[in-house]
């Protein structure tokens, strides 16, 4: 156990002050560990690897990690790393995003990021809420779940973020909880190696606000949530329909292959100058 | 002794004049959505850019667009986009990144008629005042105004050079009919181009400070990938990149990019004249309605008028020197615009009533005509 702070040590600015921005008992702090433990296990040099991220919780995490790190503008994180990637390939591009930061403002930069096909990864961490403005409902809040600005039960529907990624054409998209934290190492190590846009949807929790707002417990009743509702896709044709019902696949939920945008790009050089 | 033969003269429109200064320029990246009247600088590059190993990508909106450039750019490519006044209304948002940040990129606004989709194939000139405060929070803009297609050229140099040399945005001007008009060109060797690249750090990665403050306000940048590991953030920072709320801090940041434009404006502002070395009065005018205006100013002197041309290439900063310089030779100005007043608010605040001012104003889609200044010089005279 002592390797594990060492390792994590080794990945985090000596120069930014702790504690962080997150609350206690946050899923956040979770997630960031287990990027930093896949990059470590894949040898990534820090210099290769950027860090790009939105507006809100999750969002912070660039500021701590000692990559490359841009702490972009709410819902663009996937546009800006959009133009780092295709200005040098060679960079390993990694973006942190939030359920409200990805799917309601940046929505559109979502889908054509799956599309487009560039080679990032993307950590979506969905807390079902807008923790750092304070727990209003997201476009990933269940339906009739409180929120403040949903005080009498959210009356939207929630998105399926994994099906979402895959319907827009991202090749690799798969599904973690902050309970499942040696899987979801696993699963950022994967989606960090495929060639073309990921997605690791991270089902995480926020006690302070969405917990408290609709009774679910303090953080580590929500991560028993998690640990309950989550069927391994493996194991998914073995449990009976009705007992899916209120429950959430995990693991590698898609995996194809498609022409990576740079390298397509390449050869689009290789034309141009071939005509020229 | 160089013959015109020796160099490359084209017949190019201005948007692509635009373009092939950008390449010369040393641009390795654009980024942009398709909109009318600058699409054709797109196009253009989405040609030309693989040819010299550079990227072109069309990008899902204005707002991902100008984000994919500075994206780019911090990690080392000269990155530009092109777009117009819908699209720039969508990339204020960015635009003030790349402030705080301190990112330098060009943004070309080829103005059409406004509000929200007005006129999209119709000249006009009412982005006068967005270019200088479109996004929000205090910044200081740097904007340069073509007349000609010459101009779209040099300036679009001017733009990159500028914007690598204080690390900050630049906007590039320009007017539907700029843009879409043809003209004759000599384009300069490129041994004859004076490029501008942004500083580089020279001090070992763990001195390094992304947002350094130093005498000259203006930090070398590090690009992503060489070893510096730096934050960057739209937040307000403290010189090494990271969030701060300490109001000493807050202040160096914000009097920095103050700083940098204003200590170095006569580097920054240039104004052309003609004809103004007697005048008594000027015709003070930018883009397209220059060109009117040159043609008036010659119609006036014909009459034996002493009536002069100002057309500032460098808008924003506003010459203010300049004006203040050439007051007191002046009886009249007369702002010529194809909006409904927006330069000539900066020229009276330069003037404090210590002459007269007068606007000429269009703004129904037409340019003004030459001979609409000259009648204008006449009743005012």
């Amino acid at each position: 156990m002592e390797l594990i702070p060492k390792v994590t040590h080794h990945y985090l600015r000596t120069k930014k002050k702790f504690p962080n921005v997150w609350c206690a008992g946050c899923g956040i702090g979770i997630v960031m560990g287990a990027i930093i433990r896949a990059i470590d296990k894949l040898k990534l040099s820090r210099d290769e690897v950027v860090m790009v991220s939105g507006i809100g919780c999750s969002s912070r995490m660039p500021v701590y990690v000692d990559f490359n790190t841009l702490h972009t503008t709410h819902g663009r994180p996937l546009a800006f790393a959009t133009g780092v990637k295709l200005a040098k390939p060679s960079l390993k591009v990694i973006v942190i995003t939030g359920d409200g930061d990805a799917l309601a403002i940046g929505g559109n930069h979502f889908i054509h990021a799956c599309r487009r096909n560039i080679d990032l990864t993307c950590i979506l961490v969905n807390n079902q809420t807008y923790g750092m403005t304070g727990g209003q409902f997201s476009p990933s809040t269940p339906f009739m779940k409180i929120g403040t600005t949903a005080p009498y039960g959210n009356r939207e529907r929630a998105f399926d973020i994994s099906k979402l990624a895959i319907a827009s054409g991202a090749p690799f998209v798969a599904r973690g909880t902050a309970y499942h934290v040696v899987q979801l190492e696993k699963l950022v190590e994967q989606a960090t190696l495929k060639k073309g846009f990921s997605l690791v949807e991270v089902i995480s929790h926020c006690p302070t606000l969405y917990g408290r707002l609709n009774k679910e417990g303090d953080a580590v009743e929500m991560l028993k949530w998690q640990r309950g509702h989550a069927i391994p896709i493996s194991a998914a044709g073995k449990v009976p329909p009705e007992k899916l019902r209120d429950k959430f696949l995990t693991g590698v939920l898609w995996d194809i292959e498609f022409p990576e945008y740079c390298e397509e790009y390449d050869k689009v050089i290789a034309e141009a100058q071939r005509r020229d | 002794m160089r013959t015109a033969t020796d160099q490359k003269e084209r017949l190019l429109q201005g948007n692509q004049a635009c373009a092939e200064g950008a390449l010369a320029s040393g641009a390795r990246l654009f980024a942009g959505y398709p909109i009318t009247p600058s699409t054709e600088i797109a196009e253009f590059l989405a040609r030309q850019l693989p040819k010299v190993g550079g990227k072109f990508i069309q990008m899902e909106d204005e707002i991902a667009s100008i984000a994919a450039v500075i994206g780019a750019s911090v990690t080392g490519l000269k990155s530009m986009t092109a777009t117009s006044g819908p699209g720039f209304s969508l990339m204020q948002e960015h635009i003030g990144y790349a402030y705080m940040a301190e990112v330098p990129c060009v943004i070309v606004d080829v103005q059409r008629g406004g509000p929200s989709t007005g006129l999209p194939t119709k000249v006009a000139q009412s982005d006068t005042m967005q270019v200088r405060w479109g996004t929000h929070g205090d910044y200081y803009a740097i904007a340069l105004a073509p007349s000609s297609v010459e101009e779209c050229f040099e300036l679009t140099i001017r733009a990159f050079n500028l914007s690598e040399k204080y690390r900050t945005p630049v906007i590039v001007l320009m007017d539907e009919v700029v843009g879409h008009m043809r003209e004759k060109i000599k384009l300069p060797d490129p041994g004859e181009i004076k490029v501008i690249n942004r500083m580089k750090p020279t001090v070992p990665p763990e001195w390094y400070q992304h947002f350094e403050i130093n005498p000259h306000f203006v930090s070398p940048m590090a690009s992503f990938g060489e070893g510096y590991r730096f934050n960057i953030t739209g937040l307000t920072h403290n010189p090494e990149g990271f969030p701060t709320d300490r109001p000493e801090v807050i202040r160096e940041k914000l009097d920095k990019l103050k700083n940098k434009i204003c200590h170095n404006v006569s580097d920054i502002v240039q104004v052309r004249e003609e004809f103004m070395e007697d005048a008594n009065v000027a015709v003070f005018a930018y883009g397209i309605v220059a060109r009117a205006a040159g043609q008036a100013i010659r119609m006036a002197r014909e009459k034996r008028m002493r009536v002069g041309l100002i057309q500032p290439l460098t808008i924003w900063p506003f010459p203010d020197e300049y004006i203040e310089r050439i007051l007191e030779q002046l009886d009249l100005i007369i702002v010529a615009e194809l909006n409904q007043g927006q330069l000539i608010g900066e020229v009276m605040r330069v003037v404090r009533g210590k002459t007269r001012v007068r606007g000429l104003f269009r703004y129904d889609s037409e340019l003004i005509t030459p001979d609409q200044i000259f009648d204008k010089i006449r009743e005012e005279k």
